[in-house]
């Protein structure tokens, strides 16, 4: 009884790490680390959001997000981040655009069909290579693919027969394969979840497999593949090599060609991530004070994105007995 | 959780072994709560059940009376798993107006013969068949898979509707894919009669919009029948649809069955022996791939031919 009376409040917590009752020393110890571990954890998580709260809240200013960036050495003159965050959105718009169709696509085909089972061994390695390459050699790659001259229109011609390889089509391409991993994976979890009586339900009625899988399988997997578009989102928002190498991380966004909308897809730009590398003091160190409150955009956005994947995920999806 | 956590004697042997130095891992200890009812033997003891104790008749739901018609025949049907017979020789008549029962034990094939009959078995890469299924004389390998599948309904073991409102779930199976959509209109009554037929309506008239998968066990399996039986099945396929349900769910669904024989040929599998009694016709028992016995329901309960049919009837093995 006084053992487990104790066990609410700081006391009982002091017990339980010293080891409760019959606990071998090893055990204890064992506990003892978990426990500062995850303290430890939380911690930096709330230093990390403190910090740039503070920071973002000293030089964040609406001024900031609705003005261009300049070029210029004193930050008074360097204006804000207006391109970077329009690059921000407009790369996650144009990746999640590619990646989710495909990511689903792959999770139906391997859980769904699967055959021959060497091709489908040979996408579940391939989906596990790309989620582990760096992104940075998935950029120089793309870069590699994207100059070939033939595939100008993705970017603009540098020079006759040579694509620039650098735009927001380029780069949202390479982009998504960052984030089709996460959505591969979600969604195949969540179809897998689904027991084998509920598919043949839906044969049993005279449906074949393309009904079963849009009007059934995929409303039942909707909160797995939503949370890993949210969450591949937040890759996307997170990436910095590829906007470097595939985006030119130029200091406004800079369309070419002539058409309204399309130009803008053809051209270079930013992002925030590239934004406050550049103006960050291990960057060209022009505006640190900037960097601070783009970073603290960024991290916004994707506690945002965060928030959102809790939102999918809270409460109960259908649930069958297997 | 203080409460539960005294209750598992943590203080008795703490006492008990305080001396040795260490104490057990705490065991949950329950008191009863009244001594366990144990039946006394009848008083005249001779080892024999007084009159009115004998074993209760046979219990049967009040069935309308049906003229039976055969809709669907197996002939020599054969399935195998790979190397692994699951029905070997089965032939088998389905009737119109009648339930026929498949019992036997666990792994006896029963399953399998039935999700032959609408091919559901071909899904199962492996699986190979001989010999031949009639549906009103043609060969169900002659049809179109998913053609033979609305006119052969199934319902599963564990409820299983579709996440989507109540009026989606049973209007499933008459949406057609491509661009000729039926209405929400044109549907209504369709779907308000299977969930007539199924026993339903009563229950869910207010709320057809609400999810069905917020419906009570029973009730999804309701809804499934309805399911099934708007796209107007000739027979219906069960498969031990009562297994996962409570006896009051279980009694509404079996008397559902009954009622439907007259329109539908239903074929049930089921490890319930009192279940198939009280509401099959005919009775087929199998027994490791092999059809045993078949026969009416009578007879097969009290006065089996085979062997292994009474065994098994009368509780021997299971």
């Amino acid at each position: 009884m006084s053992a487990h009376a104790q066990s609410r409040g700081p006391a009982g917590l002091l017990s339980r790490v010293r080891g409760g009752d019959s606990w071998s020393i090893g055990d204890r110890i064992g506990l003892a680390s978990a426990w500062a571990a995850g303290i430890l954890l939380c911690l930096i998580a709330a230093a990390i959001v403190l910090y740039m709260l503070y920071r973002g809240f000293q030089y964040l200013s609406l001024e900031l997000i609705f003005s261009h960036p300049e070029a210029g050495l004193d930050q008074s003159k360097s204006g804000g981040f207006l391109d970077p965050l329009q690059g921000t959105l407009a790369l996650t718009v144009i990746a999640t655009l590619i990646a989710a169709p495909v990511g689903v696509g792959i999770a139906v085909w391997l859980t769904e069909y699967g055959r021959p089972s060497g091709l489908a061994r040979a996408v579940e390695s391939g989906v596990e290579i790309v989620a582990g390459t760096p992104s940075i050699v998935l950029a120089i790659f793309g870069l590699l693919v994207f100059q070939q001259g033939f595939l100008s229109f993705l970017s603009y011609e540098a020079t006759p027969g040579v694509a620039f390889g650098r735009s927001f089509f380029v780069a949202g391409m390479i982009m998504s394969l960052i984030a089709l991993p996460l959505i591969v994976g979600a969604a195949r979890e969540a179809l897998h979840s689904i027991p084998r009586h509920v598919r043949e339900a839906s044969y049993a009625l005279g449906k074949d497999r393309i009904s079963t899988i849009r009007r059934v399988l995929l409303p039942a997997s909707r909160r797995g593949i939503g949370t890993g578009v949210a969450l591949g989102m937040g890759r996307i928002v997170g990436d910095t090599a590829i906007v470097v190498v595939l985006l030119g991380a130029t200091l406004q966004n800079d369309p070419h060609g002539g058409i309204p909308g399309l130009s803008f897809l053809q051209g270079t730009g930013s992002t925030l991530t590239t934004y406050v590398y550049n103006n960050s003091p291990v960057g060209e160190g022009g505006s640190p004070e900037k960097a601070y409150a783009a970073a603290f955009v960024l991290l916004l956005i994707v506690i945002a994105l965060n928030f959102v994947v809790d939102l999918i995920t809270r409460g109960r999806g259908p649930s069958w007995t297997r | 959780m203080d409460s539960l956590r005294d209750e598992r004697g943590m203080d008795a042997s703490r006492t008990l072994l305080a001396g040795a130095g260490q104490l057990p891992p705490p065991v949950r200890r329950i008191a009863p709560a009244a001594p366990p009812t144990i039946v006394t033997p009848p008083p005249n003891g001779n080892g024999r059940v007084p009159a009115g104790l004998a074993a209760p008749a046979l219990k049967r739901l009040p069935r309308p009376d049906a003229p039976a018609i055969e809709r669907m025949r197996t002939e020599a049907l054969t399935i195998a798993y790979g190397e692994k017979l699951a029905v070997n020789a089965v032939s088998l008549e389905v009737r119109q107006g009648e339930v026929l029962a498949l019992i036997g034990p666990s792994g006896c094939g029963k399953t399998t013969l039935l999700r032959s009959l609408n091919r559901l078995v071909d899904l199962t890469p492996t699986a190979v068949r001989g010999g031949r299924i009639l549906l009103d004389g043609e060969d169900v390998d002659g049809f179109d898979v998913t053609h033979l599948r609305r006119r052969v309904g199934m319902l599963f073991q564990q409820p299983n509707p579709f996440p989507m409102s109540i009026f989606d779930n049973v209007a499933y199976g008459l949406r057609e894919r491509g661009s000729k959509k039926p209405s929400r209109r044109a549907l209504e009554p369709a779907v308000t009669e299977a969930l007539h037929r199924a026993g339903l309506f009563e229950e869910v008239k207010d709320n057809l919009e609400h999810p069905a998968l917020a419906l009570s066990g029973g009730q999804q399996q309701r809804l499934c029948i309805a399911r099934s039986l708007a796209v107007r099945p000739e027979v219906l396929l069960l498969d031990e649809p009562c297994s996962a349900l409570d006896p009051i769910s279980t009694a509404t669904i079996e008397e559902t069955i009954v009622a439907l024989r007259s329109e539908v040929a239903i074929v049930i599998v089921t490890h319930n022996l009192q279940q198939a009694q009280r509401v099959a016709d005919h009775v087929a028992f199998m027994y490791l791939g092999d059809l045993i016995e078949y026969g009416e329901v009578e007879q097969v309960f009290s006065a089996p031919l085979a062997e292994r049919t009474r065994e098994y009837v009368s509780g021997g093995f299971g």
